[in-house]
């Protein structure tokens, strides 16, 4: 199943794909980006958003 | 009774300026930061033009670390624009040190009185008989507070406006997605700051270099995700290699930047919303320190005034909406304006557009008066921007 993968060496815990995402589906708990898979609907705004190429979809 | 009159989600300048205020009015107040140190990472290119800066506070060498005195601006094929202040010696702009800086504002907030936790986020809001119950985790330890207003200072990812039902989500266009290094060992002038322009750099953004004293500089980039193939990242390492191949790299700053204009509202009942969480940044340049610092210490004067009248309802906060609007509000919206129609321009009319006006003086650090002065030289875009002009 195709699922919203989060690069932790990449991940600049900045905030720009949680200002994008309009289905609440992740949030920043201080420098730990959590993703919500049943809210995420792969539409990929976040993973377009990331400055740090830090989020993909993979299988 | 509650705990607190206001609980600040965020220090920040937006929080720290919006806690400072309501603590100075006599408010017991709260200022919370989730991060373990205020300041702490910065996502930012700590530019903010001096006089307006100067209404706010003090200027102090500790926390400042570059004043800034030109602007230099290149097109994709290298025609360059100076800009240059009016007379010698009156700088124009500062580079701020934000970690110090940041510090600085809370140290304010709290020496006026505010109570500061710093490691503390707020992880729950539900509102309760007209006040606000908000569940926070400090230093790992979960409790609940009680309190009349939630100022949502908490920046681009902001929770509050969500818990709020203040919807301010950002599409594609609507957001610039940057990076910066901070980098030393590569030539510039301390008292410069420099953009890039065009799509060639940056796809629906620019690049920067702004210094940091005389030995290392901020060098930046901000692209829109709707027009950028690739991540920020990448036009940014590419810049770097042809420009700075043997800069070092100390620092890498991450961080998206709202470009949304103003938003319809910034407040609901018992909340309102400051800096980046209510997207008070500027849509041309990107800047958010001094509109936080306003909206805060417009949110804190709302703040004292609806406690003295016991109303926290949408319909009394609205003076806040009213006081950010009529202040820097009309430019968001023009700003928003203007840029869509730059994101049009294609790399060669940059070309020609800087080609065509050489250098200029400036009173002002005002990237928006350089478009202006821009578009001035060519009547079909003129006319297009009437509306500006006027």
């Amino acid at each position: 199943m195709k699922r919203l993968a989060v690069n932790r060496y990449k991940c600049g815990y900045c905030g720009a794909c949680i200002a994008v995402c309009k289905f609440n589906a992740n949030e920043l708990v201080e420098t730990y980006l959590e993703i919500y898979e049943d809210k995420c609907t792969l539409c990929m705004a976040c993973v377009k958003t990331c400055p740090m190429n830090a989020l993909e979809v993979v299988e | 009774m509650t705990d607190y009159d206001v609980i600040v989600v965020g220090a920040g300048p937006g929080g720290s300026m919006a806690a400072k205020t309501c603590a100075e009015k006599g408010l017991d107040v709260l200022l919370i930061e989730k991060r373990q140190e205020i300041g702490v990472p910065v996502r930012c290119a700590e530019g903010v033009g001096r006089k307006e800066f100067e209404e706010f506070v003090e200027p102090d060498e500790k926390w400042i670390a570059s004043e800034i005195e030109n602007a230099e601006l290149y097109s994709p094929s290298g025609h360059r624009v100076k800009l240059s202040a009016d007379q010698a010696g009156n700088e124009v702009g500062y580079v701020l040190e934000r970690k110090i800086f940041d510090r600085h504002l809370a140290m304010l907030a709290g020496r006026a009185g505010a109570e500061v936790l710093t490691k503390t986020s707020a992880v729950s809001m539900e509102r309760e008989n007209g006040s606000v119950r908000l569940g926070i985790r400090s230093m790992g330890e979960f409790q609940e507070l009680t309190t009349k207003i939630v100022i949502g200072a908490d920046g681009v990812e902001s929770r509050v406006a969500k818990w709020a039902g203040i919807d301010t989500t950002l599409r594609l266009n609507e957001i610039e997605s940057c990076v910066q290094y901070l980098m030393t060992d590569i030539d510039f002038d301390p008292t410069t700051t420099y953009f890039w322009v065009g799509r060639k750099y940056a796809p629906g953004g620019y690049i920067w270099l702004f210094p940091k004293g005389d030995n290392s500089a901020n060098v930046g980039i901000g692209v829109m995700p709707s027009m950028a193939d690739k991540p920020a990242k990448y036009y940014l390492d590419r810049f770097v290699r042809e420009n700075f191949p043997d800069g070092e790299i100390v620092e890498v700053v991450i961080g998206g930047v709202p470009v949304k204009g103003a938003i319809d509202t910034a407040v609901a009942d018992n909340v309102m919303l400051v800096g980046d969480a209510a997207r008070h940044t500027d849509p041309i340049t990107g800047g958010g320190i001094i509109n936080a610092m306003k909206a805060g210490y417009k949110a804190g004067i709302t703040a004292s005034e609806a406690v003295e009248k016991g109303d926290y309802s949408e319909s009394f906060l609205k003076r806040y909406d009213r006081r950010w609007m009529d202040d820097f509000g009309q430019t968001l919206i023009r700003n928003r304006k203007l840029q869509e129609k730059m994101l049009k321009l294609d790399d060669s009319t940059f070309d020609r557009l800087f080609k065509g006006i050489g250098d200029m003086p400036i009173g002002e650090m005002s990237v928006k008066r350089l478009a202006l002065e821009l578009f001035k030289k060519e009547p079909k875009l003129l006319w297009d921007l009437r509306e500006f002009l006027l």
